[in-house]
């Protein structure tokens, strides 16, 4: 491997909180040395000049879903890695939602083998909380822990039995295992397909109480009161459930929360005239709550934005709105799509890059995410500047199923780095 | 005269002058159904196709009596028991539809949103003869003529829309061209049977019926569906009738001309009392039926000329 001087970098620094001109020194994989003084003397390197661009720690994805085992034909580790390759995405953290579920060590050392055959960048999965997602038995968390699952979750299927829940979190607890939740009060929210309010009625669509978010993550912060579990929230969505974040931390529960890109730069309406590319869960919201997340995600209350990259065929979409398929792949646009917040001035890229890269990296005791010396080299070059046009028949996901189809975007990735070593390169 | 639509799927997009067209050129059709010849040939040579996905039987008699009248070839799909419960997809339905060059297709879903999907996909003309809860649009024009017919005007009326608003499409459909044709809107039921965002509709809202129903010039009344019974939605059908049904006492409370409606078919004592439905003097519900077959053949004629000259947008 050869060593790398990146020159005439705007280095996007989350740790320090910097946006800075410098150079960055890669040694055998790790960064070595960053700042307005490095390689001026350095010799044997491969100099690359950035020209200016923004270098970033590359993009920690936590909650992708790549459809191996059972559904290839809508994302394999091949298509999934060129995609996160192509978006910035140096670390993909992979669902436990196929089928069948990741539940068992046998089904995550199958899918960490294929990871490691086929993808690009670094794949680290994570594995149900309880067997097929059923919220009846939890699974075993130890042996998975010892296979490498880095947390456990039922995605979006709520583990509706407080007291299998409860039982799952404190058992989590004792192994220090990291047990992530989706918010959301079952009864409330079952059937639904968007947001209550105004446009879901005209529309008539089947609709859920933003409310009912609040609900599940009232519940599941009085259940790490009881266990003292680690939680994460996968994501918070409505501006009625950040007082309750807010005061967990505060009360210094071992709680941190996300959201999806999607929610961050699309609201309700966008949805339109039943665009089913635009039915994600939890539904979009309203634009209030657009801003409220935007806020906390600027304050710190929200620690991660990730894609939720829900890869989902034709057939499942081509469908009336009530019965399509939730979701929307979102590798290869979230970087661009962040590019929105930038440009629209809610959020600079140093809170940008702690949201995508630092802090799910540490939530999952991973040494990537920051440009500091010793770190691996997981780097993205991009040019926050650059325009396009998104055509999704572009995208290098299996699945085309962007909700940002037509969009105009700015911002693009220009080459992705994993331990030094560059996985891609924009021609 | 304008109307420059392909489609119509809804209230939504009409513009006021579009629904006075429709409904100006019904007229001519009310007086032509009353003849003992009824038959007009501006469909002829025109095929027209109802799919219903959801059980029906006014609506679709009415469609089909519409097109029959206007001369066109009618052929009516019970498509629940089709290829649909074969596993074939709403699209590859309409491809195959289409393949057959239909002009004008009614269809009925039970899914809000289907309809327009649809129309998205083939080469004619669609009518939305009622998708999910989402718009039910010749049933609030048939319900604004028979308003128009029986009180000489289609604007600053107060009108009530009574029951379960929540899952009712011809709701929806008659909120939007009642208020688009300025018109003061009430709307009364219980709480669990209102849509969410209602204050945004620009409406009243009472879950009173005595308050909501004062000096109203048009008294609403929409079907209560069974399963909303079983759904936790109200705690009985009497409890219902008491506070909700229309009866003589209610309806007291109303203008002394005040005309009662409701959509069809009816549950006798359990939104309206059986009596009040029957009185001619009050109830225009039989009117409604015979404004149903003039405003579908209205509508259609106008799609099949926007078809003809291709001045659809």
């Amino acid at each position: 491997m050869s060593d790398l001087l990146f020159t005439n970098a705007r280095l996007i620094d989350p740790e320090a909180g910097t946006d800075a001109l410098g150079a960055l020194l890669v040694r055998g994989g790790r960064i070595v040395a960053q700042g307005q003084e490095v390689g001026l003397s350095e010799e044997d390197v491969t100099v690359v000049d950035c020209g200016g661009k923004c270098l970033a720690p590359g993009i920690v994805d936590l909650g992708v879903k790549v459809c191996e085992p059972g559904e290839r034909h809508k994302e394999s580790y091949r298509s999934a890695g060129l995609a996160a390759a192509a978006g910035g995405v140096t670390t993909i953290v992979t669902r436990p939602d196929t089928n069948p579920t990741i539940d068992s060590p046998e089904t995550l050392e199958f899918v960490t083998r294929r990871a490691q055959a086929d993808a690009p960048v670094n794949v680290v999965p994570m594995a149900a909380l309880t067997k097929a997602r059923a919220g009846r038995e939890m699974t075993e968390i130890g042996f998975l822990m010892d296979a490498g699952a880095v947390a456990f979750t039922d995605c979006d299927h709520v583990v509706a039995d407080t007291k299998v829940l409860s039982r799952a979190l404190s058992y989590a607890r004792a192994l220090g295992a990291l047990v992530i939740g989706h918010p959301q009060e079952p009864g409330l929210s079952d059937g639904a397909a968007a947001t209550s309010g105004k446009f879901a009625s005209l529309r008539g669509l089947p609709s859920v109480t933003p409310m009912a978010e609040r609900m599940g993550l009232d519940r599941d912060i009085a259940l790490l009161e009881m266990t003292g579990a680690r939680y994460h929230a996968d994501q918070i969505t409505t501006a009625r459930a950040l007082p309750a974040l807010e005061r967990a931390k505060a009360n210094g529960l071992d709680i941190t929360a996300g959201v999806g890109i999607h929610h961050l730069t699309l609201n309700e309406f966008d949805v339109a005239d039943y665009r089913t590319f635009f039915k994600l869960k939890p539904p979009l919201r309203a634009e209030d709550d657009r801003q409220a997340v935007i806020e906390a995600v600027r304050s710190g209350l929200i620690d991660v934005i990730c894609s939720m990259h829900t890869p989902q065929d034709e057939e499942s979409k081509r469908l009336p709105f009530e019965e399509a398929a939730s979701g929307a792949v979102g590798l290869e646009t979230l970087l661009p799509a962040a590019m929105r917040l930038y440009h629209a001035g809610d959020l600079d890229l140093p809170t940008l890059f702690r949201a995508m890269s630092l802090n799910p990296a540490k939530r999952l005791g991973l040494s990537c995410g920051r440009l500091s010396e010793g770190a691996p080299a997981d780097l993205v070059l991009f040019d926050p500047d650059a325009p396009f046009v998104l055509d999704r028949f572009t995208l290098r996901s299996k699945s085309k199923n962007t909700p940002f189809d037509g969009g105009r975007m700015q911002g693009r990735v220009l080459a992705t780095y994993v331990g030094g070593a560059p996985v891609y390169r924009r021609d | 005269m304008t109307f420059a639509h392909r489609h119509l799927l809804g209230i939504e997009p009409l513009q006021p002058q579009e629904i006075t067209t429709i409904l100006d050129l019904a007229e001519t059709y009310v007086a032509l159904n009353r003849q003992s010849d009824k038959h007009a040939d501006v469909l002829a040579g025109l095929t027209q196709i109802n799919m219903f996905f959801e059980n029906s039987t006014r609506t679709q008699a009415s469609f089909e009596l519409a097109g029959k009248r206007l001369g066109a070839d009618v052929m009516n799909m019970a498509m629940q028991a089709s290829s649909i419960k074969k596993g074939e997809t709403l699209i590859d339905t309409a491809m195959t539809l289409n393949a057959m060059h239909p002009d004008l297709l009614v269809v009925r879903h039970p899914h809000s949103g289907a309809v327009d999907l649809l129309a998205q996909k083939v080469n004619c003309a669609v009518l939305n003869a009622g998708d999910g809860r989402h718009e039910h649009p010749t049933q609030a024009l048939l319900d604004a003529l028979t308003i128009r017919r029986a009180k000489g005007r289609l604007h600053r009326l107060n009108i009530a829309i009574c029951g379960d608003i929540a899952h009712s499409r011809v709701a929806r459909s008659n909120i939007l061209l009642l208020g688009k044709m300025e018109n003061r809107i009430r709307l009364i039921g219980p709480p669990t049977l209102m849509p969410s965002g209602i204050a945004e509709f620009g409406v009243e809202v009472f879950d009173d019926m005595r308050a909501g129903l004062k000096d109203v010039d048009v008294v609403m009344m929409l079907r209560l569906q069974k399963e909303r019974m079983d759904g936790g939605f109200i705690p009985s059908e009497r409890e219902y009738y008491h506070r909700y049904g229309l009866d003589a006492e209610k309806l007291a409370l109303a203008k002394p001309d005040a005309i009662v409606m409701h959509p069809g078919p009816m549950n006798r004592g359990v939104e309206i009392d059986g009596t009040l439905a029957d009185d001619i003097n009050r109830s225009v519900i039989q009117d409604q039926v015979e404004m149903g077959v003039a405003v579908r053949m209205a509508a259609m004629e106008l799609l099949a000329r926007n078809l003809a000259t291709g001045a659809a947008v």
